[in-house]
C-alpha cells in the first residue's frame, strides 16, 4: 500500500481519488430520476485522512451458512436458470481484498423483486427472496449460487427495460473503497438502450460490469457458471501530493 | 500505475432494502450503551420532497478517537461491541436514524487535530454514485474552529449544512441533495 506520512509522524495508506473517467455523473439526463437528486454545487475535494482510510471490519458472525446460496433459502428450489456467480475482489494494483463483506440482491427469474414498491405484475416466487451475502476468502474470492434474474420494465422512458443484472455492495478495506454497482450478463441486447448501464462515459469502463460465461464453474446437468472480478480503488500513485482541500 | 481498471459505480436502485437493510443497521453501538444517542434526519431532494428510497451509512471513530482497523497507525484497538458503521434506509417521509456515541478527536494532516466528526455515505435511486458528507457537533466550538476540513469551507456552508442540531434524544441532521440548503458534499 502506498503510504502518506504527516508531520505528526502518522503513516496512512492512500487510495486513488474519485474519478469522473470511471464513475458515472450524478447529473445524467438519460436517467430522469437524477434531475432533483444531484447536487448543483461542485464536490469539495477532501484529503483522505484516518476516517477515510479505515472502514468497518465486520465479523463473519453476521452470516448464516446458506447466505451465499440464494437457491437454498426456502423449502423448494426457486424457478429459473441455476447459475453460479464467482470471482475475486481486487484493488487496482491487483491485490486481493480479503475478508470483506459482499452483499447482493436481485429480481427473480421473471424480473420481479420481493419489495413492496415493485408493482410489475410478473409473479413472485415463494421460493426466492433474492438476497445473498458472503465474505471474500484470504485470496479475495467470493461465490454466490442463484438463478439468472429476468429483465424488467421501468418507467424512465417508453419501452424501457433493464438488462438482467445483480446488484452488488462492497465495503472493501476503507471508507474510500465503498462500492455499490451492478453485474450484467454477456451479450445482452438491452444494453444499448439502458441509461444506467451506459452512464459511465467510457464504453471500456462499462465492460467492467459484464460477467463472462465460465466453463470451469459450469457443471454438467446442474448449473451455468459466470465469472466476474470486482476492482476497488487501490493505492494512489501520487500519494505525496497533498490535495488542495 | 494502476494495473486493473476500477469497477464503476451504479445506482443502488429502488429495491436495495431487500438486501442492504439489517435489523441492527442503525446500531453503531448496541442498544443500552451508556451515553448513546440518536442522530435523526431526513433526506430531501431538489423539490423539497422527502427521498423515501435512500440509504444513509455512517463511519466513525469510537469515543476515544480510535479505529479497530489494521491501518490505524496508532495500533488497532479491540472496541468490543463498537461497530463504527451505521446503516439505515429512509422511510416514506425520508427519515433515517443512527444510534451512536460521539466520536473522539482524530489526527488530521500536518499535525492538525480534527474535530469530532462522522463520515456519511448517501445512496438512492436516481443517484448513479454515492455522495459523501460529514456530521459535526455544534457544542464542539473550539475543536470545530481548528478542524482542517471545516476551516477550508466558507463559514456559512460549514456551520449550516455540516453541523448537527441538538434534539430531544440526540441530534438532528438533514441531508439536502440539491436546492437552497444543499448539503456540502465531498470528493474523496
Ligand atoms: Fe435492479
Amino acid at each position: 500500500m502506498t503510504e502518506q506520512q504527516t508531520e505528526s509522524g502518522i503513516v496512512l495508506p492512500s487510495y486513488t481519488r474519485e474519478n469522473a473517467e470511471i464513475d458515472p455523473p450524478l447529473d445524467f439526463a438519460g436517467y430522469r430520476s437524477t434531475e432533483f437528486r444531484h447536487p448543483k454545487n461542485p464536490l469539495v475535494l477532501m484529503p483522505q485522512m484516518l476516517t477515510e482510510v479505515t472502514g468497518p471490519v465486520l465479523g463473519e458472525s453476521r452470516l448464516g451458512p446458506l447466505d451465499y446460496d440464494l437457491t437454498r433459502q426456502h423449502e423448494e428450489m426457486p424457478l429459473g436458470q441455476r447459475i453460479e456467480v464467482s470471482g475475486r475482489v481486487l484493488d487496482s494494483d491487483g491485490r486481493p481484498v480479503p475478508n470483506t463483506l459482499v452483499e447482493c440482491w436481485q429480481a427473480n427469474a421473471s424480473g420481479r423483486y420481493r419489495h413492496e414498491v415493485d408493482d410489475w405484475p410478473a409473479p413472485l416466487d415463494p421460493n426466492f427472496t433474492g438476497v445473498g451475502r458472503c465474505f471474500t476468502d484470504s485470496d479475495g474470492n467470493y461465490r454466490f449460487v442463484t438463478i439468472k434474474p429476468g429483465a424488467y420494465p421501468w418507467k424512465n422512458h417508453h419501452n424501457a427495460w433493464r438488462p438482467a443484472h445483480i446488484h452488488f455492495s462492497l465495503f472493501g478495506r476503507a471508507f474510500t473503497q465503498r462500492l455499490v454497482t451492478q453485474m450484467y450478463f454477456p451479450d445482452d441486447p438491452l444494453f444499448s438502450e439502458d441509461p444506467i448501464f451506459n452512464s459511465p462515459r467510457d464504453p471500456k469502463v462499462r465492460e467492467r460490469m459484464i460477467s463472462r460465461h465460465d466453463w470451469g464453474t459450469t457443471e454438467d446437468h446442474w448449473q451455468l457458471g459466470y465469472k466476474w472480478d470486482i476492482v476497488l480503488r487501490g493505492p494512489d500513485a501520487v500519494a505525496f501530493e497533498e490535495p488542495h482541500a | 500505475m494502476s494495473k486493473l481498471g476500477v469497477t464503476p459505480s451504479q445506482t443502488v436502485g429502488p429495491y436495495f432494502a431487500i438486501g442492504l437493510t439489517w435489523d441492527d443497521g442503525p446500531d453503531v453501538v448496541p442498544q443500552g450503551t451508556d451515553g448513546a444517542f440518536w442522530i435523526r434526519g431526513r433526506v430531501i431532494d431538489g423539490n423539497g420532497d422527502p427521498v423515501p428510497d435512500a440509504v444513509v451509512e455512517t463511519w466513525q471513530a469510537d469515543s476515544g478517537g480510535r479505529f479497530a482497523h489494521p491501518d490505524d497507525p496508532r495500533g488497532a484497538v479491540d472496541r468490543g461491541d463498537f461497530r463504527g458503521l451505521g446503516r439505515c434506509g429512509t422511510d416514506k417521509e425520508g427519515r433515517f436514524g443512527i444510534h451512536t456515541v460521539k466520536p473522539g478527536r482524530v489526527p488530521g494532516q500536518n499535525g492538525t487535530l480534527q474535530a469530532p466528526h462522522i463520515d456519511v455515505t448517501v445512496m438512492a435511486r436516481g443517484m448513479l454514485a454515492r455522495l459523501v458528507t460529514r456530521i459535526y457537533f455544534p457544542e464542539e466550538e473550539a475543536a470545530n474552529a481548528e478542524d482542517p476540513v471545516l476551516s477550508s469551507l466558507p463559514a456559512t456552508a460549514a456551520s449550516e449544512t455540516l453541523m448537527a442540531v441538538k434534539s430531544d434524544d440526540g441530534y438532528s441532521f438533514d441531508i439536502h441533495l440539491q436546492g437552497e440548503n444543499e448539503t456540502v458534499f465531498f470528493s474523496i
